[in-house]
């Protein structure tokens, strides 16, 4: 194996940046020239080299000071969701082009090298335009490509986190989960992305898309990574975010270290009960994912878990009552993008109508037109109840339906995606399409409930196949600590795509 | 949730059996009003930035008034708190749970591109506003009114267009975005433009003493809309025009009145009324429409996903009910009680803290409360008007008002004399009172001696009167009282006076 710095975890960079071993300076220097050596995934929107060093030397001399904290030193990169006041901020939006915040979201603060953990950030990560998409062709600069075969989209919205994950551009990359933008992204380049509780990290700071879906989470190589940095990404927000948990933070890595050393060689998953619902094992979902997902669900007996079969019975709803919700409040978020105070303008427009319509239709891309449309469509005088009404008490249904399931339970557990990731350019022109692949992510997205995705094997054209597991509310600890666990056990999660 | 707001028109039937008010031209006058009191917080509604009238454009306004992409609001307790205050103020309920809506629609100085306000469940619901009609003069009993509050709820003010500084663009100004407003909504309870005006003095009065809004109208901190429709008695309701941003409480009555002429006017030509949104302009006395019905707006109001529910505790209404000032209401009632006042004179008092709190010095300091009352509503209201001046202006003291009063009360100096020394407090000719009365030589003559010599030489100066006296002309008698008024040079005791008087004719 080889022992490059960026085929190490961000554990082990930790420790070595701990041991004097490593500067953040020479990592980050490293990591930058990765970066620019495969550019063209076009997983990066931003980078400032001399941003990126003077943060590194900050956290070196808080390194040299003595201080020994979890991540100081490590670089990683943030998805372009999160405004930043050090590398402009464009949402993967032509309306954001060059847009630069005067401040920092909560994450990027608790994260960063000036106020928060100590991470180094080496840039701004490509993604769909305002988060909308499944495969990152919906960036209004360059799609992303899929490091495991190049021709193949990343998955999205956090696409460009998972490109620059998955080849190791960055050790971790933060991303943004609404309806799946965490999980499948993850699931589609064989990395590891947890998307918490709804309001366990504050979504202060990222440009929001819906604002009662819009979740942030950490994606990186293993469960371990993803616990050492939700750790400090997590925590109440209340000055600045209304919607934050009044929970504090756990020391998640902490609790896998320990208990992973305790239960090395025994049945360490004695006693969980991992729910299958029916509705995620059917005919939608591809034979390749299901013979994966079956596998490691195998194996997480062998680790002592037992599989119950439980039932989920809207799950096929939560793609309308998704997709009714979620453009509703983002028609009404992105009204902001107005022309007015930053942002695109139109060159020429003859009065204040004329210049919001030419503002924003050059603005906005088609999916993000598209779905402005729709929200701003039901919402309308004489259509909300049969719309945005009806799909509020379906979506309490729904978060019926997971408790009920609960019961029976401890985690939830199915396929992603339906599918390996699909050639770029191929969905394209079928939106309806993309929104069916996100079938399995949806629901759990509308219940507020932590999930993750766990690299389980390989499917077609040998495209990685993520494992999903849903956990009630506030058990991220529970989550990560039965990936951790699997983890242990397989090394799915440390299998490298050739070639970058 | 359906997409209008619950309208001011909305209890017709509960109408029906309502006093009708004044007719005008055989019509019906039905007014609503709907008031935004801009609260006395220091900062804004969902954001820290200042709420401080008068800065430099753009220097009191935070990424959540500019709506920078990732701000968000966060709800500012002391704006929630003064709801309270003013619900517990005019006896309404208090929501334990109360939603935050957006109001979605498209203006420059509207940052967000929605507005932030509550719907379908305000937080102050119900309630009611009490006052007296001021008299007409023609010596009716004074006429209490109530009107009924459908809802107050909270939201933010957007911000201003500058158009005049500007040549072929508009200038846009955030330190007015985010301010925390009271929207108070009555139901259609008015019956003239002199209720409408007495009910929007009644709620400035309640809202600047329980000291939630600064009351002042030349900045906006209190906008009146009135709703305004006219009908034929008995009939359905009429259509309303709503006339915006009435600023002063002069421009206030002119406006419906205009209105309600315009309309009456409109009915009596056969045009039907349409819904509608009106100006007034005060230069020319007249309302002009804005916008009508056809093009409003579909405002496609939803629940603000960045505010979970505000919730307030009983607990919370019942700390803020402990620490609140003494009400209007109940201070009126105290007075009627522990003065025994009539009930109009509590009310008058209880215009405002300040008169309100000289009464009470005035009544504690002559042990006199109506007389105190009398004087407060009556000289001294008399002449802080004619010299345009509010109470803390006053030119005599509460203290030497009420030993002024106590003179009266143990004889010492009649009325006509005692508004002799007050006009000398006043003027600042002297500073007490006793000192004044006998300087003045105002005492009365309590010498009944003097006074009988004084009676009999008027009655021998006026043998003609007193002859008309005995033939029963009872002007007669009063020519005599006033001579003999005249001749002790005000200083005797009219009652005295009648009654000796009464005793030599006898």
């Amino acid at each position: 194996m080889s022992t490059d710095l960026h085929d190490l975890s961000v554990a082990q960079l930790a420790a070595k940046l701990a041991a004097r071993e490593v500067s953040s300076v020479e990592l980050t220097q490293h990591f930058l020239a990765r970066i620019e050596n495969n550019a063209g995934l076009g997983a990066f929107l931003a980078t400032d080299s001399e941003v990126s060093l003077a943060q590194a030397r900050a956290a070196d001399a808080r390194l040299a000071a003595g201080e020994r904290t979890p991540l100081l030193g490590v670089p990683l990169a943030h998805k372009d969701i999160f405004v930043t006041r050090d590398f402009p901020t464009t949402a993967g939006s032509k309306m954001l082009e060059n847009y630069r915040s005067p401040f920092d979201a909560t994450v990027v603060t608790r994260l960063g090298v000036a106020a928060g953990a100590g991470m180094v950030t080496l840039g701004k990560l490509n993604c769909d335009e305002f988060a909308m998409g499944s495969g990152n062709d919906n960036s209004a600069y360059r799609p992303v490509q899929n490091p495991w075969d190049t021709t193949r989209v990343p998955g999205g919205s956090s696409g460009g986190s998972a490109a620059a994950v998955a080849a190791r551009l960055v050790p971790a990359a933060t991303g943004t989960d609404t309806g799946g933008s965490i999980r499948q992204p993850a699931a589609l380049t064989g990395i590891t992305g947890i998307k918490p509780t709804y309001g366990r990290c504050s979504r202060y700071g990222m440009v929001a898309f819906a604002s009662s879906l819009d979740q942030a989470g950490p994606m990186a190589r293993s469960a371990l990574d993803c616990a050492l940095l939700l750790s400090s990404m997590a925590g109440p927000d209340p000055d600045r975010d209304s919607t934050s948990l009044d929970l504090p933070a756990l020391d998640y890595a902490t609790d896998l270290i320990a208990t992973g050393a305790a239960n090395t060689g025994t049945a360490p998953l004695k006693g969980l009960r991992i729910g299958l619902p029916a509705q995620f094992f059917g005919a939608g979902c591809s034979a390749d994912v299901l013979k994966t997902v079956r596998g490691a669900l195998a194996e997480f007996e062998k680790l002592g878990a037992t599989l119950v079969d439980v039932s989920l019975p809207l799950t096929e709803l939560s793609i309308p009552v998704y997709y009714v919700i979620a453009p509703a409040e983002a028609s009404s978020n992105l009204s902001r993008f107005d022309g007015v105070r930053y942002g695109h303008r139109a060159a020429h427009y003859t009065d204040l109508t004329d210049m919001y319509k030419k503002s924003r239709s050059e603005g906005f891309g088609d999916e993000v037109t598209r779905r402005i449309m729709i929200g701003t469509y039901v919402l309308s005088h004489g259509y909300y109840d049969a719309y945005y009404l009806k799909a509020q008490k379906i979506r309490r249904l729904i978060a019926e339906d997971f408790q009920k399931a609960f019961t029976q339970c401890d985690i939830i557990a199915g396929p992603v995606s339906p599918t390996v990731a699909w050639k770029i350019g191929e969905k394209s022109d079928d939106p309806v399409a993309n929104y069916l692949a996100d079938i399995y992510t949806l629901s759990s997205s509308l219940a507020g409930l932590p999930g993750m995705s766990v690299p389980a094997g390989f499917g077609e054209g040998g495209m990685p196949v993520g494992l999903q597991l849903i956990g009630n509310y506030f058990k991220e600890a529970q989550l990560l600590g039965a990936a951790h666990q699997f983890q242990l056990a397989t090394d799915w999660h440390l299998r490298q795509p050739t070639g970058i | 949730m359906s997409q209008t707001p619950p309208p001011v028109n909305s209890f017709a039937q509960m109408q029906a059996g309502r006093p009708t008010g004044p007719l005008v031209q055989g019509y019906e006058v039905i007014i609503g009003f709907e008031t935004h009191t801009q609260l006395t917080t220091k900062s804004k509604i969902f954001s820290r930035a200042s709420t401080a009238f008068g800065a430099e454009p753009n220097t009191q306004a935070s990424a959540v008034d500019f709506a920078l992409p990732g701000a968000l609001p966060v709800m500012n307790k002391g704006a929630v708190q003064r709801a309270i205050e003013f619900g517990l103020a005019v006896n309404a309920h208090i929501a334990e749970s109360s939603v935050f809506a957006r109001k979605n629609y498209f203006y420059p100085d509207l940052p967000k591109g929605y507005q932030i306000s509550q719907f379908e469940i305000p937080v102050v619901q119900g309630g009611s506003v009490e006052f007296f009609l001021p008299s007409t003069g023609s010596g009716q009993a004074l006429e209490k009114k109530t009107v009924r509050l459908v809802r107050a709820h909270l939201e933010e003010d957007a911000g201003k267009s500058l158009h005049e500084d500007f040549i072929g663009m508009s200038g846009i100004d955030l330190n007015r975005a985010g301010t925390p407003l009271l929207e108070i909504v009555t139901e259609p309870d008015m019956r003239s433009s002199l209720e409408a005006v007495a009910y929007a003095k009644e709620l400035h009065k309640i809202v600047t003493w329980i000291g939630i809004c600064d009351g002042n109208m030349q900045e906006g901190s209190f906008r009146c809309d009135a709703n305004v429709s006219v009908r034929k008695p008995g009939a359905e309701l009429g259509t309303r025009r709503e006339i915006k941003n009435l600023n002063s409480f002069k421009f206030m009555q002119q406006a419906i009145d205009y209105e309600v002429r315009w309309q009456i006017e409109q009915l009596e030509d056969g045009h039907a009324i349409q819904q509608a949104t009106v100006l007034f302009d005060p230069d020319t006395g007249e309302t002009r429409s804005m916008r009508t019905k056809e093009d409003a707006a579909d405002y496609r109001y939803f629940p603000d996903p960045d505010l979970p529910p505000l919730v307030v505790s009983r607990e919370w209404v019942e700390q803020v009910r402990s620490e609140m000032t003494e009400l209007p209401r109940l201070m009126a009632q105290r007075f009627v009680s522990d003065y025994s006042l009539p009930e109009y004179d509590a009310g008058q008092l209880t215009q405002s803290k300040a008169v309100a709190a000289y009464f009470e010095a005035v009544a504690a300091t002559s042990q006199q409360p109506k007389l105190a009352s009398n004087w407060v509503m009556g000289e001294l209201s008399r002449r802080l008007n004619a010299e345009d001046k509010g109470i803390e202006l006053s030119g005599i003291s509460a203290r030497q008002l009420g030993q002024l009063i106590s003179r009266i009360a143990d004889g010492t100096v009649s009325n006509n004399a005692a508004r002799q020394v007050f006009d000398a407090l006043w003027t600042g000719e002297g500073q007490d009172v006793d000192v004044l009365i006998e300087a003045k030589g105002l005492k009365q003559m309590s010498d009944t001696g003097e006074l009988e010599k004084i009676i009999a030489d008027v009655l021998a100066a006026n043998a003609k009167n007193v002859e008309e006296v005995r033939a029963g002309n009872a002007k007669a008698f009063n020519a005599l009282v006033g001579q003999a008024m005249k001749a002790t040079k005000g200083k005797a005791n009219p009652t005295q006076v009648n009654e000796l008087l009464k005793k030599k004719l006898g």
